[in-house]
């Protein structure tokens, strides 16, 4: 049995989680107050994710840049191929939020969308 | 022109604030912006982590911000954009002044002052040193590397582990800047803790608890600073000075609430908040000037600064339309850990059938208790794991246990051990 | 060639410059910065000394006390700020009030109008806040309080406007003596003038020691500064001294034209000529002798510190005039404090020395007058609409806690020796100056800088040089 203490970064309170492993299974959190909590020790010990968000260029737009997140999480270790494949794009305006930038985004299903709506200059 | 109600601020306070005061009837309502868009601070804050209270969902800044602006544009609220508000007269005349209108004067029912915050500057801390290019507060890289696509720097040392701090360490270096460490005086982090894992474990970023910068280095642009550790006094220890080269120190070291305007005014302030003072109805010392969000006093979440904004539109729509009585003040005081609470007053007519008190502590607590006495009796009392200067705090009490509670003078808050 | 060079852009060059575009000159300023007024002039206490300081009969007793009486009208010629707030020196024990009263005899002696010893109830009616442990103290009514920064734009300014040349970013590096004059080596190349003159700063020994055997030396002697906020502005209405004593010569606390409240400098000497760094044993310093003269500074108030250096002469005086064995090589060296009160007669005095060496004509149209920036912060609603109308940038506020906006930005780079840098504009306008420290308008400025002189924002600096504000765009590393 291996034991792990984490902090749940799914929402603001930041519970501190203790997590019980078995074989690389996790058997049992402890000190989540949702969930949330649950899941995402069972995630973090075996497979962590995370949301990505970065900003990236726009043309013709009121705005020179446009933010832009990954439509859900992605695997930890993918965040550095995320922002290299990033490097250099330029959208066109008008953007909306939603609006894809990128399909499957560092060879994952996780498309990047934009978080802001940019309108024509 | 004439308002029933002006907004001081198109942040995520005063764009809350206008549509509840709107969804509570009144047409009249002014939001006046100095940027260029709506929106304020959420707008360079692209990180996701905003609106799981509000919306029960997990959205960036601009997305939550969007939320609003969408709906002001749907209710059909005015609001003008790059303008600046110079004065706010005692009899609520408010002077403003931009490109197009020039200088104008707008006669108002009410004001909802939604100013927002700003960061402390390198000057308030006295780091020594020479004052090259290089030295920026973690907002200004902030816009910088979001809204405009600019590297500040390559080489970053983070002073302070506010949110704004940590969240900077990982935009810097999710774009390609090495951060070489975050320093904290005191000695925990002012951050949300969630923001330490995911900010700084995440990339091998080390968080040095009591700690500060010494000396800046470089004169033109920085080149490197020095640390050292901090005792108990929070003054550097001789001996443990560290160099680090770097060509940029972002500072992360508080933020104050921006009050310029409502100084001008000559309300009562609370020197703990740099806030003024309000009541139960956010109201602000002066009749019918009401504050919310961070101009109030700084909050960790903006749904909090949502639901207190939430809560002033109301408000300022009772005031206008005179259902608003005078009556007898509750004073609440905060003490044995709690540095304040807002509101400071109740008057028990005017309150809602629950009141939000919130309030920060001045320490870090482990498995203490919040207790809230009505006078000497002692009317709630929860356990609480973790409290920390870090983390906002609330405690909710009902306007039927405050009535039945005769002649009630004093409602305190503290921290107990057991 | 050229008649006149002069080495040094500070508070002194500005005003030879100023002086000498009444004749028929051709004149330069060399300047090694970007900008005017980057060297000891930028950072000292702007105080327009009475002049009681100085010993009877030396250049800086004159010269304070005739710069001082100039000060005024200067201020409405060239259109800066200047108050005469009046100064007062503390006092704190008895057995020290005979020198207070000789002090008081040498202010007389050099002619400073009005100055007298004030002890008793009058002392808090004239500054309510000093400490109780004050037993008398010399007023000194014609003190006054000037931007050291407007000052010596304004006059550089008005010097270029009467045709003085400004080369910038331009450091000389040997001056050798030729047949007319002398050839000047810089960074910029060769230039070769009848006259030079000597008005660099902490390095003017340098300078004068190239051609002149009668060897300068200056020690750079450091004071460093808290500025605080305008919240407090008015903390003290009259420059507050300390009675020099057997422990220093104490520090001041003083208001500032511009409504800040400033204290300080201690004073250190130092080796490094380029050494501008604050410490902290010296900001603490000057915190608690500051407190003396009033236990309640506001010293929570601080919004900034600094650290500038004064170029002291080993003779203790001014040097001003021709160097004894180098004809047409002229001196202002040594000049720290009075120095900023003394600029003008400086100025009028070196005018009057090349004058003589060189003969030349009057200018028929000189303009004697300049019109300052535009203010809005201090400018009344009525004329704010008038100049939103006349250029709707005016109506663009860019720095909230100054109250500046892009329209005064735009004048501040496109005015005669424009603002090139985040420094130049905070100087001519205060957009950064205020208690966020520009931490709001750095972006919006850059922009303005960079659209205006047509450069990318990589190029904008914050004092010149390698002082870059941005190293690169988003991911270019990665």
């Amino acid at each position: 049995m291996e034991k792990k203490d984490l902090i749940c970064i799914g929402c603001p309170l930041g519970c501190m989680l203790s997590v019980e492993m078995n074989d690389g299974q996790v058997v049992k959190v402890e000190g989540n107050t949702c969930p949330k909590g649950d899941q995402y020790a069972k995630k973090e010990c075996t497979n962590p994710t995370r949301i990505v968000t970065s900003s990236v260029m726009v043309d013709g737009g009121t705005i020179a840049m446009v933010s832009v997140k990954t439509e859900s999480d992605i695997p930890k270790e993918k965040i550095a191929a995320c922002m290299k494949e990033l490097k250099g794009i330029k959208v066109s305006a008008p953007v909306h939020i939603g609006d894809v930038i990128i399909k499957g985004i560092a060879d994952t299903d996780v498309n990047i969308i934009a978080t802001k709506e940019v309108a024509l200059k | 022109m004439k308002y029933d109600i002006v907004i001081v601020g198109g942040g995520p306070a005063g764009l809350a604030a206008a549509t509840s005061a709107k969804e509570n009837g009144i047409d009249r309502i002014l939001i006046l912006e100095r940027d260029h868009e709506l929106g304020g601070i959420l707008n360079q804050c692209i990180h996701n982590g905003f609106g799981l209270h509000t919306f029960k969902e997990e959205l960036t800044g601009p997305e939550y911000a969007e939320r609003f602006i969408e709906k002001i544009k749907a209710l059909n609220i005015e609001y003008k954009l790059n303008t600046m508000v110079l004065d706010i007269s005692k009899d609520k005349k408010v002077t403003a002044l931009n490109k197009e209108d020039g200088l104008f004067e707008i006669e108002a029912g009410s004001i909802i002052l939604a100013m927002g915050c700003r960061e402390r500057s390198r000057g308030a801390l006295n780091i020594p040193g020479y004052r090259p290019a290089g030295v920026y507060s973690a907002g200004t890289a902030q816009r910088f590397v979001n809204i405009e696509g600019y590297m500040p720097g390559k080489e970053v040392v983070i002073l302070g582990s506010g949110d704004i701090g940590l969240i900077m360490a990982r935009r810097m270096t999710l774009e390609g800047a090495k951060v070489k460490v975050v320093a904290e005086l005191m000695p925990y982090s002012g951050g949300l803790k969630r923001n330490i894992v995911q900010c700084l474990d995440d990339f091998g970023i080390p968080l040095k608890l009591s700690h500060t910068v010494t000396k800046i280095h470089g004169k033109e642009r920085v080149t490197g600073v020095t640390l050292a550790q901090v005792d108990e006094n929070r003054k550097p220890i001789e001996g443990t000075e560290e160099y680090y080269s770097c060509d940029t120190l972002l500072l992360s070291v508080g933020l104050i609430p921006e009050n310029e305007l409502t100084n001008n005014l000559d309300v009562k302030m609370v020197p703990v908040t740099s806030g003024p003072e309000v009541n139960e109805s956010l109201e602000t010392s002066m009749e019918g000037v009401f504050a919310c969000g961070n101009v109030l006093h700084v909050h960790d979440l903006v749904d909090y600064v949502t639901e207190e904004a939430v809560a002033a539109g109301k408000n300022a729509a009772k005031y206008i339309h005179g259902e608003y009585k005078k009556g007898t003040y509750i004073e609440l005081v905060g003490c044995d850990g709690v540095r304040y609470t807002v509101p400071k007053y109740i008057n028990p007519d005017n309150m809602e059938d629950v009141v939000t008190v919130r309030f920060r502590v001045g320490d870090v607590y482990k498995d203490s208790y919040v207790s809230v006495s009505f006078d000497e009796k002692e009317v709630i009392h929860r356990k609480k794991r973790v409290l920390a200067p870090g983390e906002m705090e609330d405690v909710k009490l009902k306007k039927e246990d405050i009535l039945a509670q005769s002649d009630l003078k004093k409602i305190t808050i503290r921290i107990k051990e057991d | 060639m050229y008649d006149v060079m002069i080495i040094g852009a500070g508070v002194i060059g500005s005003s030879v410059a100023r002086e000498l575009s009444r004749f028929q000159l051709k004149t330069c300023v060399l300047e090694r910065e970007v900008d005017v007024c980057e060297g000891t002039s930028k950072a000292n206490s702007g105080i327009v000394h009475s002049g009681f300081d100085a010993k009877p009969n030396s250049l800086k007793a004159k010269l304070n006390v005739k710069g001082s009486k100039m000060m005024e009208q200067l201020s409405k010629d060239l259109d800066f700020p200047y108050r005469k707030n009046g100064s007062i020196v503390l006092c704190f024990h008895e057995e020290d009030m005979d020198k207070l009263e000789a002090l008081c005899e040498q202010g007389k002696k050099n002619g400073v109008d009005g100055i007298r010893i004030v002890k008793g109830e009058e002392m808090k009616q004239l500054e309510p806040n000093i400490s109780d442990e004050v037993v008398g103290l010399l007023y000194a009514p014609t003190g006054g309080i000037v931007c050291p920064f407007n000052l010596t734009i304004a006059m550089a300014e008005n010097a270029n406007v009467n045709g003085v040349e400004f080369k910038f970013d331009c450091e000389v590096e040997h001056i050798e003596k030729i047949e007319e004059g002398y050839k000047l080596k810089t960074s910029q190349g060769d230039y070769e003038t009848k006259v030079i003159v000597n008005a660099a700063g902490v390095y003017g020994d340098v300078f004068n020691n190239m051609v002149s055997k009668r060897k300068l030396s200056i020690t750079p002697r450091k004071g460093e500064y808290c500025l605080l906020d305008k919240k407090v502005g008015t903390f003290v209405n009259k420059t507050v001294f300390q009675l020099p004593t057997k422990l220093g010569k104490g520090v001041l606390i003083t208001p500032t034209v511009h409504g800040n409240l400033l204290i300080g400098p201690n004073a250190n000497d130092i080796d490094d000529k380029e050494n501008v760094e604050t410490t902290s044993e010296g900001i603490t310093d000057i915190i608690e002798k500051a407190k003396l003269s009033s236990g309640k500074v506001p010293a929570n108030q601080v919004i900034t510190s600094f650290a500038g250096l004064r170029a002291h002469e080993a003779g203790d005086d001014f040097v001003i005039g021709e160097a004894v064995d180098a004809k047409g090589f002229f001196n202002a060296v040594g000049i720290e404090s009075p120095g900023l009160s003394s600029a003008p007669a400086i100025g009028v005095m070196m005018a009057q020395l090349v004058e003589e060496y060189l003969l030349p004509p009057k200018k028929k149209h000189f303009i004697a007058t300049r019109k300052g920036m535009v203010d809005l912060a201090h400018a009344s609603k009525e004329e704010i609409a008038e100049l939103v109308k006349k250029r709707p940038e005016y109506g663009t506020v860019v720095c909230r806690c100054e109250m500046v906006t892009e329209g005064e930005i735009i004048d501040a780079i496109q005015r005669p020796l424009g603002a090139k840098t985040m420094d130049g504009v905070k100087r001519r306008t205060r957009a950064g100056m205020g208690r966020c420290q520009a931490g709001f308008c750095t972006p919006k400025t850059m922009e303005i800088l960079a659209r205006e002189l047509h450069l990318s924002p990589f190029d904008i600096t914050k004092s010149g040089k390698d002082a870059t504000l941005l190293v690169g765009y988003d991911k270019e590393d990665l």
